[in-house]
């Protein structure tokens, strides 16, 4: 308004917007590193594709902090490297990702098809090809089925005892302190545990149901935190007006509370059912391994995807190396299934 | 008690029958809440029994043990006389696992912070995405993978630190071999803890209260110094202890380092040498081929994991438990 000669708008103007650099500026120097490096690299005594890379991150790191703090100044320098390393970080997490999948897929599709599937390991060679996993999916579902059966419920009943008994009791800060102590058990541990317990003590047989067991131990701290989470957001007048209806509290809690979370509550037990699906050190201890397909749990060790991979690799031959791979992929199938469809489960009917 | 509303209603016939259903609620009730805490004490029975049933089996190994069972390295329990000791195992594992904790928990950190506090929500989504899926890679996998893909693409990378910096201990290599190494187990766990770190260092910075974060960018903070002003000192408790989680992981991790390692029992200062060893790796690698004693020896050595990793998760707990407590203020 009172702007009006050339001299003071100008010298504003700078003062707000001057010391910036403009919003491609980034870019440019993202453009220019990339360039410079792969000229650099052709000059200096070091190559390959991941000195390329890193040589341009560099330049980027280094041009942009070094424009920027000539325009902008010190702070806005410092603020635009540590946006760039954060971002990296990110970049970070996605390189083993990709390598891994890619790797698997890869490799992994060299032996795997229809046959692989459906035939087990029966009578054939380490050295030679052929053979499959029908024997270890079958011994996968049992077992890791029989974990859930026994881990969902008891995680759940942790849950609703923490959630809605146990409020403010000792007893309840205890197991909610002990729950968190123990998804940080390794696994092997619990492997050991159920191995000395039920195998040494008791005189059981390595079966399924014996690995089973191991795995529930692992299950249930992740069952409970899952599940507690889930109850934790059921309103509270959902609960007032069920006993305000004069309804008992067991009932409230299985008819009103249970059902309102139940989606959230299938979420963590199917993100729960994928962990334990990758697991091998424990049923290494408490099962063992077979080459035959074995249907009973009860009888015998059982195969299982992870612990059919552990064998093949000890195997060392280029066919069994094969066969671990075309298995790793049938395992990450499952368990990225599994983690898919449970995200999917928790994003369509989350609790409003 | 539960039936007061009844009270109220005008026919009498549901009166007179609400003390039975009442009775039969009550029954209902004490056998469900009677249920409910029966599977939260089974939680702290199992871990009670961990600790129990491991030391009553550790003890007859540990007692025809002739030799040092913390100081000595050797690893020959089924010999006459017996001998074995954790040294070269509890080395390996710390190792690997600080290896594993140096490169992941800067990276850990930077994750969280794009997640919370930096990225654009789609990108956010995305990002997050990827780490989940990380975490749901079997270890199996991370071990086969680390074998067949990282590990030739260290070797330039180990090479390199022994030319410069070979007068370090841990970047020297005598040898000029580099496989299977105590470095490339600590790179391999620290992929394997990387969603462990970011996914709980998330969580705390999410929770720094939106009128800090809001104060700070308002007095004119870039973002940066809002994160170093207003989201650090108000996380820090949790970060810490999402380190220690970490930690705790990549302590007892077995498969993926027993595949990667080739087990042997001395310690080595030259992490990128091949060798070394951990806890949990030679339980599974030697378990099946051990004799009673043997045994006996590796659940000692599972004893010892137990406790370490309890202390490590008990510590941490207790860091973020403290933190609660003070986020009540606001």
């Amino acid at each position: 308004m009172a702007l009006s000669t050339a001299g003071p708008t100008s010298s504003l103007h700078q003062t707000l917007t001057g010391g910036k650099l403009p919003g491609w500026a980034p870019w440019v120097c993202a453009a220019g590193s990339v360039l410079a490096a792969v000229a650099l690299i052709a000059v200096l005594p070091v190559n390959g594709r991941a000195q390329t890379i890193i040589l341009a991150v560099l330049l980027f790191v280094g041009s942009q902090t070094a424009w920027s703090f000539a325009v902008e100044g010190r702070r806005h320098a410092v603020d635009r490297l540590v946006t760039t390393l954060i971002y990296s970080a990110g970049v970070i997490a996605l390189v083993p990702l990709v390598a891994i999948l890619a790797t698997v897929i890869i490799k992994g599709l060299k032996v795997f098809s229809g046959y692989f599937l459906l035939h087990s390991m029966r009578n054939v060679s380490p050295l030679h090809p052929g053979g499959g996993v029908y024997h270890a999916i079958i011994g996968t579902l049992e077992v890791v089925g029989i974990a859930a059966i026994i881990g969902i419920p008891i995680g759940a009943l942790v849950a609703i005892y923490l959630v809605e008994y146990g409020a403010g009791k000792r007893l309840a800060y205890w197991v909610t302190f002990f729950v968190d102590v123990m998804t940080g058990i390794p696994s092997i541990v619990a492997g050991l545990f159920v191995y000395t317990g039920l195998i040494l003590t008791l005189g059981w047989q390595r079966t399924g149901f014996t690995g089973a067991l191991s795995l529930t131990i692992l299950m249930i701290p992740v069952m409970v935190r899952s599940t507690e989470e889930m109850l934790k957001l059921v309103p509270n007048e959902l609960r007032e007006s069920a006993y305000a209806l004069g309804v008992p509290k067991y009932k409230t809690i299985l008819r009103v509370v249970v059902p309102t979370a139940l989606s959230g509550i299938i979420t963590g037990a199917m993100l729960a059912v994928a962990r334990i699906t990758g697991e091998t050190a424990p049923l290494l201890l408490t099962m063992f391994i077979s080459a035959s397909i074995n249907f009973s749990p009860f009888t015998d060790p059982q195969a299982t995807l992870p612990t059919f991979i552990w064998d093949q690799i000890a195997r060392g031959t280029p066919a069994s190396l094969d066969r671990a791979w075309a298995a790793a992929l049938t395992l990450i199938l499952i368990v990225v299934l599994l983690n898919l469809m449970a995200r999917l489960l928790g994003r369509v009917y989350r609790v409003k | 008690m539960t039936m007061t509303p009844t009270a109220t209603q005008p026919p009498p016939s549901p009166v007179s029958a609400s003390p039975i259903r009442g009775r039969a609620n009550r029954r209902g009730d004490r056998i469900f809440s009677g249920l409910s805490m029966a599977a939260g004490i089974l939680v702290l029975a199992i871990m009670a029994g961990i600790g129990l049933f491991l030391l009553v089996k550790a003890v007859p190994a540990l007692r025809v043990n002739t030799a040092n069972f913390l100081t000595s390295s050797v690893w020959l329990p089924d010999n006459t006389p017996s001998r074995f000791g954790i040294a070269a195992l509890a080395f390996g594992t710390v190792m690997s696992s600080l290896i594993a904790m140096v490169l992941a928990v800067p990276v850990g950190y930077g994750i969280a912070l794009a997640l919370a506090h930096y990225a654009a929500k789609r990108i956010a989504v995305i990002l997050a995405f990827i780490v989940d899926l990380l975490a749901a890679v079997p270890s199996i996998i991370f071990g086969l993978w680390g074998l067949a893909w990282l590990m030739p693409r260290t070797f330039g990378l180990f090479a390199w630190l022994n030319d410069h910096l070979g007068w370090i201990p841990i970047f020297r290599n005598d040898l000029g071999v580099y496989t299977r190494c105590l470095a490339l187990a600590g790179i391999v766990l620290a992929i394997m803890i990387l969603p462990t770190v970011s996914a709980i260092s998330r969580e705390v910075f999410v929770q720094v209260p939106p009128a800090h974060i809001e104060a700070s960018l308002a007095l004119g903070a870039t973002r940066w110094e809002m994160v170093r002003m207003a989201v650090i000192p108000f996380s820090k408790p949790g970060m810490i202890s999402a380190a220690m989680l970490g930690l705790g992981r990549a302590l007892g991790e077995t498969i993926a380092v027993a595949l990667v390692l080739s087990a042997t029992f001395n310690i080595n200062w030259h992490l990128t040498e091949p060798g070394g060893n951990s806890f949990a790796a030679n339980i599974a690698l030697k378990f099946n081929e051990a004799g009673p004693t043997g045994q006996g020896a590796l659940i000692a050595a599972g004893l010892v994991l137990f406790v370490l990793t309890l202390a490590v998760n008990i510590v941490a707990r207790l860091f973020i438990a403290r933190r609660a407590a003070f986020s009540g203020a606001n």
